[in-house]
């Protein structure tokens, strides 16, 4: 079906239609209506999930797992310090093997106080062990939380599952969106080790060197499966839907001498900068990473021209997605720091950035006298 | 107490369906609870307590430690078709260490903060799936006080259909007896060497001020009635909350045998009350009405601990003020529900 939705609207929608049983979660600008929406839903009966309205994202997060235990599907939304007051239980949902599907609209970290737009956020949650996909359209904001649910789920994954949606430039803006019907496409969950009073276990007692040794290892090891399950799941939803994603977005690189690499909404605007600078003979593309973790095969970068924008930063470091490129794609990139706490940053201003480039280097936009 | 209307609250089940209904109105609050049909086991001797074990030997329990023997009889109470939700506390000790368990329930260890939130999650969950599992916390005085005092007062401002019980050892006992919001005055702990300078927070009224259900306090001397109080507990849809006085011999300070001996002074000197709350009215168990009218002189139940050795004559005797007029207060409480 066809219709106009925001970001969150389109969320709300996929979760509406993966029916979890539980959803708990806390109100936190730009995240509102997703949970509204949501609520609405249940209240409505279009939805028959029981809604916790926690009193804090620590709760909304403790509350799903112990949900998530008992077998049941579940679903929780936050953003920017709401996603980081539930650090703790985020480390713990991982930990704890439950396939909790979290939708995050990435917004800065105060102080001040800012609501907009900046990815600091979920990256500062990169090593609990969450898959964590960026998306950049509504539609992909809709068929990425339709995704998530089956691959957090599947039985060589089950891992929790977070979605990036930038906040406002995607979750306030209207798009067409065009829902699907789902049929079986995501089987009912099955948690092998579900809470059985008829067959009693302790989860997470005092676990000693080696066998947390192991029980990290194992993350890893899923984390590794999920790769194949990620492209497995977003293979099978292309048959189906007709719509085809994978790990990477790539634009116009095939015969790309300089590549940029973004995240969530900056990548579509990067798209626009790439034709234009392939009409002024540049031979330039854009690489959008979706998934960050599991971290994909950047060896397309190889040889290229690497610029990267980074909507983050950490401090005394540098910005965090270019060290990863360095670290895992081993070429060397011109780092820029642009659109923190939602400044703008346009397509002629990436354009800016290739034209300017300066490999090795890092150029904090409109801040660079300082540097 | 009225039983003429009735608000769903929780997704019936068949076997819920059975079972009549109360409705709970008090101040501008109205809540439905249900309780089960079924009628609560009268209890005489010790000896007719179900001989089922929960509780298995072997914990990593201390010597004497009341706390272990609290849970033993929580859950011969709660029985078998029963999640036990632990946060940070000597709980996640006693349980052993994995791959073994000590107990014979499900044990879901949780962060320290978030242990009622967890078993709301758990309690939605088992109810959305049509079970009819008990979701019991365990937790720690500091967990439940102190850390855990945010997700405890969501859960139950939101109607969880849970059982709260705090195991009061006045102290953060598992790093070692640091002082917490329930330690008391006067009390030395490894944080305040020369002891609390503040009162003990009062959870209890705290508590009472969500308008539960089912609240009661219990010790761990009285084996009896904690059965009993978590049994009627039980059978209570919503939440409910109990707090035990649990003696801890190496954070008080007293030999390993005498914690018995201690939560019974700690009852008959009223520096610890007895008391359930039903629907709001309170009722006093028979030990405190007892201390209300002859206590035990407070000096016994401090004299044997360590942690009130050399306590200064003017804080006993605030003390001994206190209490007396907490024991009025409950005292007076009942009275005006009667």
């Amino acid at each position: 079906m066809k219709k106009i939705a925001t970001g969150n609207k389109a969320v709300a929608e996929a979760v509406k239609q993966a029916r979890p049983e539980v959803i708990a979660a806390y109100p936190i600008t730009p995240q509102t209506e997703i949970v509204e929406q949501i609520a609405e839903f249940v209240t409505g009966g279009e939805l028959k999930s029981r809604y916790i309205a926690v009193e804090s994202e620590h709760s909304a997060m403790a509350a799903c797992i112990g949900a998530g235990i008992t077998g049941v599907r579940t679903f929780t939304a936050t953003s920017s310090h709401g996603l980081l007051y539930m650090h703790e239980m985020t480390n713990w949902a991982a930990g704890a093997r439950l396939p909790i599907v979290m939708a995050n609209v990435n917004r800065a970290l105060g102080p001040g106080w800012n609501i907009w737009a900046e990815h600091t956020d979920s990256l500062q949650e990169r090593d609990t062990g969450w898959l964590q996909v960026y998306v950049s359209t509504v539609q992909e904001a809709y068929d990425a939380t339709i995704m998530a649910f089956r691959i957090a789920e599947h039985n060589d994954v089950l891992l929790p599952v977070m979605i990036n949606l930038d906040g406002f430039l995607l979750s306030h803006i209207m798009q067409p969106l065009e829902t699907v019907d789902l049929g079986d496409f995501i089987p009912p969950i099955q948690l092998p080790y579900a809470i059985d009073p008829k067959n009693p276990a302790g989860y997470g007692t005092l676990t000693g060197p080696d066998q947390h040794f192991l029980f990290r290892w194992e993350i890893e090891r899923s984390m590794r499966d999920a790769k194949r399950i990620i492209e497995q799941t977003e293979t099978e939803f292309g048959e189906r839907f007709g719509r085809k994603y994978g790990f990477t977005e790539e634009y116009r690189c095939g015969d790309a001498e300089v590549i940029v690499v973004s995240m969530g909404t900056l990548g579509k605007e990067a798209e626009v900068a790439i034709d234009n600078l392939r009409s002024e003979g540049v031979k330039a593309g854009s690489l959008r990473v979706r998934w960050l973790r599991p971290f994909p095969d950047l060896t397309i970068l190889k040889g290229k021209d690497v610029v990267v924008i980074d909507r983050d930063y950490s401090f005394g470091f540098g910005g965090i997605l270019a060290n990863e490129i360095r670290a895992k794609a081993k070429v060397d990139v011109y780092s820029v720091i642009a659109g923190l706490g939602g400044q703008e940053v346009t397509y002629d201003d990436i354009a800016g950035f290739v034209r300017n480039r300066s490999i090795g280097q890092e150029f904090w936009f409109g801040v660079n006298s300082h540097v | 107490m009225t039983s003429t209307c009735q608000i769903i609250l929780y997704l019936p089940t068949d076997q819920f369906l059975s079972f009549y209904n109360d409705v709970y109105i008090k101040g501008s609050r109205s809540i439905t609870y249900r309780a089960p049909a079924h009628s609560l086991q009268e209890l005489n001797t010790i000896a007719e307590i179900p001989k089922e074990e929960y509780l298995l030997k072997c914990t990593s329990a201390c010597a004497g430690c009341s706390g272990a023997l609290t849970l033993r009889y929580v859950l011969k109470a709660a029985g078998s078709n029963t999640a036990l939700v632990i946060p940070a506390c000597c709980t996640s000790v006693i349980q052993g260490i994995y791959p073994n368990t000590a107990f014979n329930v499900p044990i879901y260890n949780i962060a320290f903060a978030a242990a009622a939130a967890c078993a709301s999650g758990m309690s939605n969950a088992f109810r959305a799936t049509g079970k009819n599992t008990n979701v019991i916390v365990y937790a720690g005085d500091g967990g439940t006080l102190d850390i855990g005092i945010q997700s405890l007062s969501g859960a139950f401002e939101r109607g969880t259909d849970f059982l709260y019980i705090c195991y009061d050892n006045e102290a953060y006992g598992n790093t070692g007896m640091q002082r917490s919001g329930a330690t008391p005055l006067g009390a030395r702990t490894t944080t305040t060497p020369t002891g609390k300078t503040e009162a003990k927070k009062d959870i209890d009224a705290i508590i009472a001020a969500h308008n539960p259900p089912y609240m009661a306090t219990a010790c761990a001397a009285y084996p009896q009635d904690i059965f009993k109080k978590v049994q009627k507990a039980l059978t209570f849809r919503g939440p409910t909350f109990i707090h035990v006085l649990a003696p801890c011999p190496p954070g008080w300070r007293y030999s390993t045998e005498k914690s018995v001996e201690i939560g019974k002074l700690a009852v008959k000197s009223g520096m610890w009350v007895l008391y359930e709350r039903e629907y709001g009215k309170l009722t006093l168990n028979s030990q405190s009405k007892v201390a209300l009218k002859k206590p035990v002189p407070l000096e016994e139940y401090l004299a044997p601990q360590g942690r009130f050795k050399g306590i200064d004559p003017k804080t006993v005797e605030i003390l001994k003020q206190r209490l007396a007029k907490n024991l009025q207060k409950l005292a007076a409480e009942e009275e005006e529900g009667a």
